[in-house]
């Protein structure tokens, strides 16, 4: 899993890019929280669009951010769904919560 | 067309992509569209990850079990672990449900393979361990 962040205001963007799954949530969960210490950042935008795998593990470790987002007041958006991710995103109901751009 | 193959992995959560790569190696002689690859490659993903985090417990030194067979259009993959097993199978199948919310998991495992393949069977013993049983029909590419 690769990361690449951008930060602009209270927006930070996020570039992931390669397999989201159990193996590698971990790593990808450190990753984001480190970034979300920065509690200026209200605003988080993944974009997925390098996502070359990702299963529920992934949806878990998107949950778990937008959680300590909602906690201040923050929101999350999520952009460059494959086929497929788009699916596993659908059936979780994350739509509901995240936002889908 | 008939064919079969078995691999036997340790339970190291590096060895999910591993599973998922032999999965779809495997399926790709049914030439099977893309999003029936990706189908597979997920609810792989899924069952070993099971396997590994619940069935043993994120031991690194036991054996994941994943089968496949081919059957003309029918592919069946049947992934074994001998871990701690699933008391309560229909409750382990419920959307979100998670034993192991502090790992911040989805509960979407069963659903997901649910979702992605035909049909998904579980058997399960407390203590001998869980065999989930997915088969799909696999409907050629154009």
């Amino acid at each position: 899993m690769e990361l690449n962040a951008q930060k602009r205001g209270a927006r930070l963007s996020v570039q992931l890019s390669g397999e989201l799954d159990h193996h590698s949530a971990e790593q990808t969960r450190i990753m984001l929280d480190t970034l979300l210490r920065d509690v200026t950042v209200h605003e988080l935008v993944l974009d997925l669009s390098g996502m070359t795998f990702m299963d529920s593990a992934g949806i878990g470790v998107i949950l778990g951010r937008f959680r300590k987002l909602s906690m201040r007041g923050g929101r999350m958006i999520v952009r460059g769904m494959n086929a497929s991710v788009d699916r596993l995103f659908q059936m979780s109901g994350i739509y509901a919560i995240v936002e889908k751009q | 067309m008939h064919n079969e193959m078995e691999v036997r992995f340790l339970s190291l959560s590096g060895n999910e992509a591993l599973a998922r790569a032999v999965a779809v190696s495997f399926a790709a002689q049914m030439n099977p569209g893309i999003e029936e690859l990706s189908d597979i490659r997920t609810a792989v993903s899924e069952a070993v990850t099971n396997a590994i985090i619940h069935g043993y417990n994120q031991d690194r030194d036991r054996v994941v079990t994943m089968q496949m067979e081919i059957e003309d259009e029918l592919l069946t993959v049947i992934v074994k672990d001998e871990g701690c097993g699933i008391g309560d199978v229909a409750l382990a199948r419920k959307p979100f449900y998670t034993s192991k919310p502090e790992l911040e998991r989805s509960g979407m495992g069963f659903s997901v393979m649910e979702a992605f393949m035909d049909s998904v069977d579980v058997q399960s013993a407390l203590g001998c361990g869980t065999t989930v049983t997915m088969r799909k029909r696999i409907r050629h590419a154009d």
